[in-house]
């Protein structure tokens, strides 16, 4: 078995100080330079090199549809010289020394940052790679490593020939270059190219394999009843006719709920279905959405902790009332999200004979599961193996800084006694009521535009739950940075601004939900920018055009009215609506075109111009924006989890917790700016402008401002 | 009680629950894990099979109407349609995460059986009780045409 090595860290950290992330990250850095110092050289980190001559990526980010797996492929791809169709992609193993996110410092995939945290170090990887194998023909052959060229795969010196795999063993024998040399922009192949994805053909033919599939031998399949109030524990329970299903092993009792273990799903199910439970609601959250609806609003309306300030928004906002000039005062209010990933929470537990464990689930902060895992087994993390498994989306709500779910999987596992292997699987129930919810946010702004469109103050208090306090994201931080990403510095000039916040406590638990505190802040932005322009008579392009700061910015929001023929005479039944908004270092700007269909707003197409820097796979670049967009859209008007009575969850499935289906899908045009600029993220950037987008052409058509969201929510709770 | 039925072409006896899901049969006594679970009722798609070559959701078919049936998963498609489905979805990369697209691949596959040339309508109707929360449907809708254009 030939195999390779992992290139210098140095250098890879540098390369990657500019971007601005989605997530707060106290850990950046530190750790991973602390760790793998003292192991600069593991061998077989990231590259596998087979005598059968497949070139195995270690992907250290997990791949739940973003398309990693491909990108990395591509980087390692590119400095190797390799040939598309030899490339192959395996989940690293739960190992923070070798895998970390150079961004997190902790093995973690999330904040759009595969490729930007990947970039420098993938293609080190495979130039490293690229070295040692010349090195070896050169070795081989008795000739100068500079008379050698690889190309498709192949190594070839005057009239030898080789393939990477016949290479393999003799490259594993050879020191490492210290500094291999990456490729200039010229001379790429694969990066910026489009390639079919890696795994879309096990996916298009059911034979990807995701946690849900696992069936160990003598397995059992567990289900869960939770509290019906977040914090609510169980008072007592009968589950004699419970267990007196066929096919029921056993019921045990965990802090997260109770769990029913039986020999297949659906008797685990009908179990479930039977057990008596009688909840305590001491210490739960018992408030109804009405009751916490106001808590958030009226935080909103109240000055919170200053987050950002310049100049001096309150004498501004004075003068300009003097002045008689337009004040634009308006309040917004974003519902919880659920993120409903297609595949419900999993995992699959067993002891092997030695008595160690293997966990396989979609672990997206290995680093973090490994660790809880431990601590609820009361096991050292070495006996513990943490495998990595393709899971069906995430959207974020894999990426729990608490690992709940592991920590639910692992008490499960251990009250089983832990005999037989376990599959413990949330139903979709579990997952619509399970909380771990974008969190409602709410947002108060004051501001003043002149009619030549220049912004003469702004006010702004947002109220939402703190994401990370707590947790080990926590930075101690007064106010959380991913409730005021995307507006403390503001995109467009403004010199007197202030944004102040507060972080409410509730009970019920948040999660970041794809583009995190982008979901509301860009919504804000941009409807009230248009809004303001509107009723200044200005252009909803220009009048942005005048006022952006970055070019970059400028440059999408100029490419995407282009692309739309903003200007053009439309049909008066059909309005476009436009924002640009930066997320996770990427700009984006979309142009919707809407119209009123039945009472129901109908999206029919939308324009997207992106610069996320240096384009990786511009195949997966559409997809993501086309993801984005369908995502977010679903979202914007139809989505919002509420909670009833004694604070119970109202939805529990699709039914009441919609999805956009293929009939409300528009159609999609993207236009990719290319870029020198290092990669930033895709994966959430597409979804921040989407829902400004629509609203502000629903205002245009009809003069109705949606500043609530949902547009639509449960009116129309079908749909087909 | 036993109930027999034939699964992907072979002749296949349970004696489970005749209650049990068919979605259950096939995946936990049968071990075909393409069909996926994501709803459990009828909402979702992920879980379609085709049963006497319609689309059925498999995870509200209680196993005991199944008796005699001719179940079809997608470890079992075949013809021109499959082929040109499965080709055009990896021609333009369909799936991201992947989850929901044996369901949308089974449901794809029945469209062009009945309607090779399917309208945008034809389409949205076929396919609209299949979720993808990735919101792949600008592929899946390109994908059906360049399919119907193969068969
Ligand atoms: S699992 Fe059957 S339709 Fe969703
Ligand atoms: S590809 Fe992820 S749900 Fe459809």
């Amino acid at each position: 078995m030939g195999t390779v090595f992992n290139p210098s860290r140095r250098g890879v950290l540098a390369g990657s100080g500019a971007l601005v992330l989605g997530l707060a990250l106290p850990l950046k850095g530190k750790k991973v330079l602390a760790q793998t110092s003292s192991n600069p050289f593991a061998p077989n980190a990231f590259i596998r090199i087979a005598p059968d001559n497949t070139v195995t990526i270690l992907s250290k980010h997990i791949e739940f549809g973003q398309g990693p797996w491909t990108g990395l492929a591509t980087l390692v791809a590119e400095e190797l010289d390799a040939d598309w169709d030899q490339m192959r992609v395996e989940h690293a193993p739960a190992d923070v020394t070798k895998y970390a996110n150079v961004l997190f410092g902790v093995q973690g995939t999330g904040g759009s940052t595969a490729m930007a945290s990947s970039y420098t170090q993938m293609r080190q990887a495979g130039a490293t790679a690229r070295a040692m194998l010349v090195q070896a023909a050169a070795e081989k052959w008795g000739m100068k490593p500079s008379a050698i060229t690889v190309s498709d795969g192949i190594v070839r010196g005057s009239s030898n020939s080789a393939t990477f795999g016949e290479l393999a063993e003799a490259a594993s024998k050879i020191e490492p270059p210290v500094e291999p040399t990456l490729k200039a922009k010229k001379d790429f192949k694969f990066i910026g190219t489009d390639r079919p994805k890696i795994d879309s053909l096990r996916k298009s033919t059911g034979t990807a394999e995701f946690t849900i599939d696992l069936y160990r031998p003598n397995m059992l399949v567990a289900v869960a009843a939770h509290p019906p109030a977040f914090g609510g524990t169980l008072a007592s329970m009968d589950d004699r006719e419970a267990r007196n299903v066929k096919g029921v092993v056993d019921i045990v009792t965990v802090p997260q709920g109770v769990a029913v273990l039986a020999e297949n799903t659906f008797a685990a199910l009908k179990a479930r279905d039977k057990l008596v439970l009688n909840w305590s609601d001491d210490g739960a959250e018992t408030r109804d959405s009405a009751a916490l609806r106001q808590l958030f609003v009226d935080a909103a309306r109240t000055d919170g902790i200053e987050a950002a300030k310049t100049g001096d928004a309150a004498v501004a906002l004075a003068a300009a009332e003097e002045d008689g000039t337009f004040i634009h005062e308006a309040e917004f209010y974003f519902p919880f999200l659920a993120h409903a990933t297609m595949e419900p929470l999993d995992a699959v537990l067993e002891r092997a004979e030695d008595g160690s464990v293997d966990v396989w689930m979609g672990s997206q902060i290995q680093t973090i599961d490994h660790g809880t895992l431990a601590a609820v087994l009361g096991m050292d993390q070495s006996n513990i193996r943490l495998n990595t498994m393709l899971a069906g989306g995430s959207f974020g709500r894999l990426a729990t800084p608490t690992a709940h779910f592991a920590a639910e999987a692992a008490a499960i596992f251990k009250a089983s006694g832990m005999d037989r292997p376990v599959k413990f699987m949330w139903t979709r129930t579990n997952d619509i009521k399970g909380g771990y919810y974008r969190p409602i946010a709410t947002h108060k702004v004051r501001a003043a535009m002149d009619r030549s469109g220049d912004i003469l103050g702004w006010e702004q208090t947002v109220a939402s739950q703190s994401l990370t306090k707590g947790t080990p994201f926590d930075t101690g931080a007064e106010v959380d940075a991913t409730m005021i990403e995307g507006i403390k510095e503001p995109y467009y000039e403004m010199p007197d601004h202030r944004l102040t916040a507060h972080m409410v406590d509730i009970g019920v638990p948040p999660l970041w939900w794809r583009s995190v505190g982008h979901t509301h802040t860009a919504y804000v932005m941009e409807t009230m920018i248009d809004e303001m322009l509107e009723k200044q008579g200005l252009h909803p392009v220009s009048g942005r055009m005048r006022l952006l700061k970055d070019p970059r910015e400028k440059a999408v929001l100029a490419r995407v009215a282009e692309m739309a023929n903003f200007n053009r005479k439309m049909n008066p039944e059909r309005k476009l609506g436009v924002a640009v908004h930066k997320s996770f270092g990427t700009y984006c700007a979309q142009v919707a075109e809407v119209s009123m269909k039945n009472g129901k707003p109908k999206v029919h197409k939308v324009w997207c111009a992106v610069d996320c820097g240096q384009p990786i796979n511009p195949n997966v670049i559409r997809a993501q924006i086309e993801g984005g967009i369908g995502y977010g859209l679903g979202a914007v008007l139809f989505d919002e989890i509420t909670l009833g009575q004694g604070g119970k969850v109202d939805q529990s499935n699709f039914h009441d917790y919609r999805s956009l289906r293929i009939h409300e899908m528009p159609q999609i045009e993207v236009a990719i700016i290319d870029s020198d600029e290092n990669p930033t993220g895709i994966g959430e950037p597409g979804t921040p402008p989407i829902g400004p987008a629509i609203a502000n052409a629903l205002r245009r058509l009809d003069g109705t401002r949606h500043h609530n969201l949902p547009i639509i929510g449960l009116n129309d709770p079908v749909g087909v | 009680m036993a109930i027999e039925l034939t699964v992907n072409g072979k002749s296949v006896k349970t004696d489970v629950d005749p209650d049990t899901p068919l979605l259950w049969v096939i995946r936990d006594e049968m071990k075909l894990t393409g069909t996926k679970f994501g709803c459990g009722m009828a909402q979702c798609g992920a879980c379609t099979v085709h049963v006497n070559g319609e689309t059925r959701r498999s995870c509200v078919t209680p196993v005991k109407f199944m008796e005699g049936s001719e179940v079809t998963t997608i470890e079992g498609l075949e013809g021109k349609e499959a082929s040109a489905v499965q080709k055009a979805w990896t021609g333009i990369d369909v799936p991201q995460c992947g989850y929901c697209q044996s369901g949308q691949v089974m449901s794809a596959v029945a469209l062009l059986k009945k309607v090779p040339n399917p309208s945008d309508e034809d389409i949205d109707t076929a396919m609209n009780g299949n979720i993808c929360r990735c919101a792949t449907y600008v592929r899946i809708r390109q994908a059906i045409k360049n399919a119907a254009k193969e068969v």
